[in-house]
């Protein structure tokens, strides 16, 4: 065995678990440190730097084919990394601002992203539980960080009851698998998969395991309450790395464990549960008043769209989802940043749309950064997150679903309202009472223009003559092609 | 006939585990998960893993359990007494009795069949340490080795929690 190949295949989860049990050591050494932030933001460059390093290698198996690298993995891991950065960037101020800010938060972030990096590269029922739990686990804890509130303990109470329900489900979901094919190897699943009953009622229920945790309608319940209760900034690390996981792990599993058999048809519910998501997530999202609410039935919706993608079925859709998972973070961490931002005011509560009134002149880079992220998470051109409902709904249409792209773009048509109604706000209406906004540190104010500059570049990125993330993700053409590697 | 007693194992899983959730005593449901565990531990043992049969036991039934009840006893004394006002000899002596007489009947039953120690040297040793222990460094070892994150994370997770109040009035 080669384990010192194994471990570079899996680098980047490496040096996060590594970097997040030295926070615990630093933390229990110097409470409060300022080195458990630099530890934390040094190992995910480190991360970031070897996950970009493997974007262009091909798909292959390591640690006894536990574990697949490279390809839309790496891109996978990189979308996670991201998203962990810039979290930890703004959470650093946010943290402290509302006096919950604990240095073992870092941990728990570091040990979130291995968890999240070894869920999407899992070629193992295995090694995908134990990923998701890794990741969950953390999760739970850090939804109830602000627990003196009733707000915050009921997220982390509903997420982690609800949770370890849906962990039994996917738990089921994988025992009767295994003893319909015989194995937990994901590729061998797929060479053994057949229509019996059992193996189609364990795929049906490690599915709920999975739409529950990227909050697809029929299991998103959790959804609004626990992104509400949660402190903000890690609201957006829950609402875009973690659901980045979950989709690549998805995408991986359904594209290579669950091949489309006569009498089976996944692609029909996908699309049932994508048109579900779309239409619900939108509908109730235009009646919220509470930013963060609306924000996630919003994240409810996108994971709908990200679910076309999964619909079509077809190595063009995976790679659009892959688009859509990118763009989501990035566009979702800048708006759920500049929220925080407004949030960290203190003696007001803006935590409504309509005390942000005639906000949005005061501090004009953070309000042009939110309308930036809102214009571009409503699918306006020619930002980030137009090309990516672009990507998916083609995806759909070559697909032949017509009906099912329709159904989005008008779902995508009618989430128009509930962004603009916050700038609305932020711009068209008089302030109720004289606000004095606070100046963002440097850092914070550095990550959001650097979100608001990324969802601008990738938006017009497909149209450069240089264009080269689609070409990428496209390279990585067939995920099943890793079917013959290894099966051990 | 392996089947017939998977059978009355797993009921009797499923049976502890009803009667542990609607069960109005604490104590009670602590004693009817040991019986739950304990079933879990003979059906490890009628698919060969004699090494998880035993882990099961000594840490589910053994150690966690213990805790459960340091736990529920130190909280609640009211129950505890109840508990012993209820206790009666013959009820004892009668759980006794009925576990000896399945003991048999289940040995008997076994014995009659033929399916008793017939194990094969091949299928014994799937269960071993040896076999576990190598398996679990080789082929599961990220796996592995990522559990022990997981844990790590659980238990700072959950000091951290814990603490968060007695950090509070420290800066205060």
């Amino acid at each position: 065995m080669d384990y010192l190949g194994d471990i570079q295949a899996f680098l980047p989860g490496v040096i996060t678990a590594l970097a997040g049990l030295i926070v615990i050591v630093i933390e229990s050494l110097k409470k409060d440190s300022s080195a458990t932030f630099w530890v934390t933001v040094l190992s995910l460059v480190a991360a970031l730097f070897f996950s970009i390093q493997s974007l262009g290698t091909g798909l292959d198996t390591a640690f006894s084919g536990m574990l697949v690298h490279g390809g839309a993995v790496a891109f996978g891991n990189v979308i996670i990394v991201v998203a962990t950065l810039f979290c930890v960037f703004i959470s650093e101020d946010y943290l402290k601002g509302i006096n919950h800010y604990y240095g073992e938060t870092y941990a728990l972030i570091l040990f979130a992203t291995t968890g999240m990096m070894c869920l999407a590269g899992s070629n193992d029922l295995i090694t995908l539980f134990i990923g998701l739990e890794t990741m969950s686990i953390c999760l739970y804890v850090m939804a109830g960080l602000i627990k003196d509130e009733k707000s915050g303990a009921e997220a982390a109470l509903k997420y982690f009851l609800l949770g370890a329900f849906s962990t039994g489900f996917l738990l089921y979901g994988m025992a009767l698998i295994y003893g319909a094919t015989g194995t937990t190897n994901i590729s061998a699943i797929g060479a053994a998969a057949s229509t019996d009953l059992l193996f189609l009622a364990g795929a049906a229920l490690l599915l709920v395991g999975f739409l529950f945790k990227v909050s697809a309608v029929p299991f998103h319940m959790w959804t609004p309450d626990v992104y509400q209760g949660t402190p903000t900034t890690l609201t957006a690390y829950f609402a875009t790395a973690s659901k980045a996981a979950t989709f690549v792990a998805l995408i991986m599993v359904l594209s290579r464990a669950l091949p489309v058999m006569e009498g089976l048809n996944w692609q029909m519910v996908f699309s049932v549960i994508a048109i579900l998501t779309m239409v619900f997530g939108n509908i109730i999202a235009l009646v919220q008043d509470n930013l963060k609410r609306m924000l996630a039935y919003s994240s409810i919706a996108h994971a709908g769209y990200a679910l076309v993608g999964l619909a079509a079925g077809t190595p063009e859709g995976y790679s659009a989802v892959l688009f859509y998972m990118f763009a989501y973070t990035i566009m979702n961490i800048g708006a759920f940043g500049v929220i925080a931002y407004y949030e960290r005011n203190k003696g007001m509560d803006f935590s409504e749309v309509q005390n942000l009134a005639g906000l949005g002149f005061k501090k004009p880079v953070m309000g042009i950064a939110l309308s930036i992220f809102l214009f571009s998470l409503a699918g306006i051109p020619p930002l980030v997150g137009f090309a990516g409902k672009y990507y998916v709904f083609a995806a759909a249409i070559n697909a032949e679903m017509v009906t099912l792209a329709v159904i989005g773009v008008l779902a995508s048509a009618a989430s128009v309202y509930y962004y603009l109604r916050v700038m609305v706000y932020l711009y068209f209406r008089e302030e109720h009472k004289p606000v004095e906004l606070f100046n963002p540190t440097l850092l914070y104010k550095g990550t959001i223009i650097i979100l608001a500059i990324l969802t601008l570049y990738y938006g017009i990125e497909p149209i450069l003559p240089a264009s080269g993330l689609m070409e990428l993700l496209n390279s990585y053409g067939n995920l099943g092609a890793v079917t013959n590697v290894l099966i051990p | 006939m392996t089947v017939y007693i998977f059978i009355v194992l797993a009921v009797l899983a499923i049976a502890s585990a009803l009667a542990m959730v609607i069960n109005k005593n604490v104590v009670n449901s602590a004693l009817f998960l040991v019986l739950n565990m304990v079933s879990l531990a003979g059906i490890y043992l009628l698919l060969n893993a004699q090494f998880l049969a035993i882990i099961q036991i000594l840490v589910y039934a053994g150690a966690i359990m213990v805790l459960f009840l340091f736990v529920i006893m130190l909280l609640n004394v009211e129950q505890e007494e109840k508990l012993f006002d209820k206790f009666r000899v013959k009820y004892f002596l009668a759980f006794l009795l009925g576990v000896a007489v399945t003991g048999q009947i289940f040995y008997s039953l076994a014995g009659v069949t033929d399916m008793l120690p017939e194990i094969s040297d091949k299928m014994a040793a799937v269960g071993t340490v040896e076999a576990v222990g190598d398996v679990l460094f080789t082929t599961y070892l990220l796996p592995f080795e990522l559990t022990a994150i997981l844990l790590t994370a659980a238990v700072v997770g959950a000091l951290m929690i814990a603490q968060h109040k007695i950090k509070r009035t420290e800066e205060i």
